[in-house]
């Protein structure tokens, strides 16, 4: 019988012990359906999962989310919209379990208040693809609100058009001593010339990995990741809605259900509506190139991966990269 | 109870957890009921929680989802089934 003992040697073993008992039992919470931005491309508004209601008593949101973790979840990742228009519901979240909360990072959240609380920063590129799909260049803004902060990183969302220069942001953001973590735009909203073409996958594959190698402190990534992620492949078999991990479970109806996310549920703002999975209704999910489904995807097939050692090493980077990116272990 | 109904009862958990996770060269004679379920067979909760499923079928018992982090060996369930069972009846 193959072992995780028999497949490692005594570096990776501890590795793999550091994080093999986290148990993670996340889901992903609308804290409101307004934003103070209106991008190109945002799956958000394009699949007008933002038209149903907004609880707006805080007190009910505090009964919610004791409900929510008496299912069991005990990781909350807060998305809009802009969650920090509505900082009182996202303290609500905090103050109770460990909380991540993405944003445009146009708001600062304040660190007396939030203090250690995860924020992801999302950015689509330079300044000229940010006015081009967001309005205006965010990272302007964002990078002096966050600049130093030890428990902040941006998700650089890299679209076609980016391919070959990623690596500009890359150092602005090293300047600003933050970290980042990439992922790819889906289109929802089908802007021109902003569709993956293979090759483009291909270059942005070596251009990710050359990256990764040459700025460790900065960039919280993996080469498996980037294998998986621009393929679309993992261990022979394709990503898409027969596999993918990030379906809420009220509308999981696949036989048989594949491997997936135990306990997770996307909520709408309204606290009543749950939605499809943790990007829209409205998206292919033969062109999705969510990160974090794919990166939930490897980590949810670990088993899959115990064929060899490198396989199995792979796997343990992809959660590694993960348990960092929510601070489970030290970056 | 006696060590035959200890030894029978891990040796149909070892049998559960080869046939619903589809572990390879191993059959319950040869499972080892001391090895360690996460650190050493990679399974995780989704596996856990499937095992479990058919466990409670099979003994009458329910498990607190609490409790799943102390199920790591095969040894470790059946002491808990039994807890179970001694406390039903
Ligand atoms: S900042 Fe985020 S939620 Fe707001 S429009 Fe842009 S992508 Fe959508
Ligand atoms: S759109 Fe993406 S994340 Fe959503 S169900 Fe499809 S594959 Fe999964």
């Amino acid at each position: 019988m193959i072992t995780v003992r028999s497949l490692l040697d005594d570096a990776w073993y501890e590795r793999y012990e550091k994080i093999c008992n986290l148990n993670i039992r996340s889901s992903i919470y609308d804290v409101t359906n307004g934003c103070n931005l209106r991008c190109r491309g945002c799956f958000f508004f394009s699949s007008d999962e933002h038209l149903t209601g907004e609880a707006k008593e805080v007190h009910d949101w505090e009964g919610f989310i004791d409900a929510e973790m008496r299912r069991g979840v005990n990781l909350a990742i807060l998305i809009g919209g802009e969650p920090t228009l509505h900082l009182d519901r996202v303290e609500a979240f905090f103050k109770r379990l460990p909380t991540f909360c993405a944003s445009n990072g146009l708001i600062k959240v304040p660190r007396d208040r939030f203090p250690k609380m995860m924020v992801g920063i999302s950015l689509w590129g330079d300044a000229e693809t940010e006015k081009s799909l967001r309005g205006r260049d965010t990272f302007e803004i964002s990078s002096k609100n966050y600049a130093g902060d030890a428990y902040t990183y941006y998700l650089y969302t890299i679209t076609s058009q980016q391919v070959g220069r990623v690596e500009a942001m890359v150092r602005r953001i090293r300047d600003i001593g933050v970290k980042v973590h990439f992922q790819l735009l889906s289109n929802d909203e089908g802007a021109d010339g902003f569709s993956w073409q293979p090759e483009q996958l291909a270059d942005l594959r070596s251009e990710m990995d050359d990256l990764l190698d040459r700025y460790p402190d900065t960039v919280i990534s993996s080469r498996y990741y980037h294998q998986v992620l621009t393929t679309g492949t993992m261990l022979g078999r394709r990503f898409g809605w027969e596999e993918c991990p990030s379906v809420s479970e009220t509308h999981d109806t696949r036989v048989p259900q594949p491997r997936r996310l135990i306990r997770f549920i996307r909520w709408s703002a309204d606290l009543k509506t749950t939605h499809r999975c943790c990007t829209s209704a409205t998206r292919d999910c033969s062109t999705c190139k969510d990160g974090a489904a794919h990166m939930s995807w490897i980590m949810v097939n670990k088993r899959a991966h115990m064929r060899t050692a490198q396989d199995l090493q792979n796997w343990i980077e992809v959660y590694e990269m993960f348990a960092k990116l929510y601070r489970f272990i030290p970056w | 109870m006696t060590q035959t109904q200890n030894g029978s009862m891990e040796r149909r958990i070892a049998e559960i957890l080869i046939q619903e996770l589809k572990l390879e060269n191993v059959t319950p004679d040869t499972f080892d009921v001391t090895t360690d379920l996460v650190k050493e067979l990679g399974i995780d909760s989704m596996d856990l929680t499937t095992v479990v499923l058919v466990l409670q079928g099979e003994y009458q018992v329910k498990f607190d989802e609490d409790s799943y982090p102390s199920l790591n060996t095969v040894r470790a369930i059946a002491a808990q089934i039994k807890q179970l069972q001694g406390a039903a009846s």
